[in-house]
């Protein structure tokens, strides 16, 4: 019955609905309404966020199991729009500085999100190809959204190449495994490979399809348009970038490789195994040299993508769920960082050298501290939360029999902790300099505190998120 | 001789290594490198339609409907995005893009 197909997407029709409403409020009112726009869409995101946590029930699988609405995919979901709507009104005062506050802005966000939320719910190929496009045609976009600045739209032109190159790569790979096992949707995929293995050339399909998606997740070696974009973007967008879209590619990978490719794990667990080394060295060692904190946080991302993917490469129902738990770590740690970041001014101008940052703590004790517990966080020092969700991955890896992984990232991780302390010996002990101006909005203060408060408390019980995942993995592998 | 699958996905196979080859190995301009692009998904639509012609299944050829459409939109904002970066930039040669580096 369409009508049980059409409540199941029901969430996401109502956001597909509400960007194009927003869209029309923006194209046909006479003034500008960019502010009231992204109000209402961080709004709409907490709304359908909390509406998808109240009622979500079991599974549902909707138009033939194309969509398929189940704990993992809701645990997703949920994520994913509540840092969204954190990152969108943390937005608003930069883009108002910087003249960007237009309503086409939170409409592209919308539609990302309504992607995003399509692909991490795909139980086919097809549907997952074109929530993949729909998000990342809208993020091409809103990376070049400083339209009169060359580093903006340089970031988006290297994005748009680099991601249409990915999905070239996922799509050749996807042709491969319909072609050798005769379908498209994951279920039946899995059952061909049940009854009669996975054919080479479907093996083939499946290296392409894990490149494709590295791109999307920024693994090494297929990372090397995410310092661009980090930094070129404007800082709003960066923020998005490091929040949801990857929580949303993280759960994208999970999903295609365990429904559909659940029962070859060791096909493509070295594979992943490799992809996640390769991500936390390359995380660690190329950030030394930075001083552009946009860029550091792009290599900051990378590295904790490897940790995040090692996870998957455990290919058990404790590394799903150890995965889950360290992105849902790193985008709440992300959300603090960021709030900090996009008030990092001097006489009104913007700022990104971390230099700046020189004996901070003087100007602004709170927010230093509050930011040396993000940092401490980021890097995995106990007792904070970090800690926790890097030895959970670590945990999970070590018992999948791959403890040369695992030790490689406590390895990857004490070389990464060098560039998140130089940031806190910068801000405490640095050498006297013309410092930052010490304004912050009450909201960007707020979030800020918030995200190091749940760092520091969360190690009382991860604030039930252990229990969530854990139920979210079931429903994947269960 | 007849013309049998293996024939389609050659040509497929060849003509995704030439875009990729054309991305990589372009030093010139950065259409060549939308053109390839381009390249990359319509050999991935020939492997689609000749797998779903040869296993008489119909979802892989609805697929590259799909892919078409989405290909379009695509090369749209590609195209917008590199007229943007012209006006500011003043060139669309691959070797302009070299702002930010490291």
């Amino acid at each position: 019955m369409i009508g049980n197909d059409v409540n199941v997407v029901l969430p996401e029709l109502v956001l597909v609905g509400a960007a194009m409403a927003v869209l029309m409020w923006g194209v046909f009112s006479k003034r500008e309404v960019g502010a009231q726009a992204l109000w209402a869409i961080s709004a709409l995101f907490i709304g359908v966020g909390a509406w998808i946590a109240l009622t979500g029930r079991g599974t549902d699988a909707a138009f033939n199991n194309m969509f398929i609405n189940d704990g993992f995919g809701r645990f997703a979901k949920i994520t994913m729009l509540w840092s969204g709507a954190a990152v969108l009104l943390l937005s608003k005062p930069y883009l108002e500085r910087a003249k960007l506050m237009k309503f086409e802005f939170p409409v592209l966000v919308a539609l990302a999100m309504v992607g995003m939320m399509m692909m991490v719910s795909a139980g086919n190929m097809i549907a997952l190809y074109m929530g993949l496009e729909l998000q990342s045609l809208a993020l091409y976009v809103i990376a070049a959204f400083n339209r009169d600045s060359l580093r903006s739209s340089e970031a988006g032109l290297k994005y748009f190449v680099l991601g249409a190159i990915s999905s070239g790569l996922l799509l050749y790979g996807m042709s491969l495994v319909y072609g050798y096992t005769g379908a498209l949707g994951f279920a039946e995929i899995t059952d061909v490979i049940a009854a009669e293995g996975l054919p080479l050339g479907a093996l083939f399909g499946l290296v392409f399809i894990v490149t494709g998606m590295a791109f999307k997740v920024s693994a090494a070696p297929f990372h090397m348009w995410t310092p661009d974009v980090y930094e070129g973007s404007p800082t709003p967008v960066t923020a998005l970038f490091a929040t949801a879209p990857k929580m949303a590619a993280a759960a994208m990978i999970t999903r295609i490789l365990f429904d559909a490719f659940g029962g070859v794990i060791s096909d493509w667990q070295q594979i992943l195994a490799l992809l996640a080394l390769l991500s936390m060295f390359v995380g660690a060692v190329a950030a030394i040299g930075q001083t552009n904190i946009k860029r550091l946080m792009a290599y900051s991302s990378i590295g904790h993508m490897g940790f995040a993917i090692m996870g998957l490469a455990a290919g058990s129902e404790a590394g799903v769920q150890n995965m889950l738990i360290y992105m849902v770590v790193y985008v709440t740690t992300n959300i603090g960082v960021f709030a900090f970041i996009l008030n990092m001014e001097k006489d009104g101008r913007a700022v990104t050298d971390i230099s700046a940052l020189s004996l901070y703590s003087r100007v602004a004790p709170g927010r230093a501290f509050a930011l040396l517990i993000l940092m401490f966080s980021l890097a995995g020092i106990p007792p904070l939360v970090g800690f926790f969700a890097k030895l959970y991955v670590l945990q999970a890896a070590f018992d999948a029999g791959l403890g040369w992984l695992a030790i490689a990232g406590v390895v990857a991780s004490v070389i990464s902790a060098f560039y998140y302390l130089r940031i806190i010996y910068l801000m405490y002990f640095g050498e006297a300099s013309e410092a930052l101006d010490g304004k912050i909005p009450m909201l960007h203060m707020g979030l800020l505190a918030a995200s190091a408060a749940a760092m520091v408390f969360g190690i009382i019980n991860m604030f039930g998120v252990e229990g969530y995942a854990l139920s979210a993995a079931r429903a994947l592998l269960g | 001789m007849t013309i049998g699958i293996e024939h389609y996905l050659t040509v497929a196979a060849m003509l995704f290594v030439i875009g990729i080859f054309g991305i990589f190995l372009n030093r010139k301009n950065i259409i060549v490198i939308l053109m390839s692009i381009e390249l990359m998904l319509l050999a991935v639509n020939i492997n689609m339609v000749a797998f779903s012609s040869f296993m008489g299944d119909l979802a892989g050829q609805v697929f590259t409907l799909f892919i078409l459409t989405v290909a379009a939109a695509e090369a749209a904002i590609g195209l917008a995005i590199l007229v943007v970066f012209y006006r500011n930039r003043g060139s669309i040669e691959v070797e302009a893009a070299n702002v930010m580096k490291g």
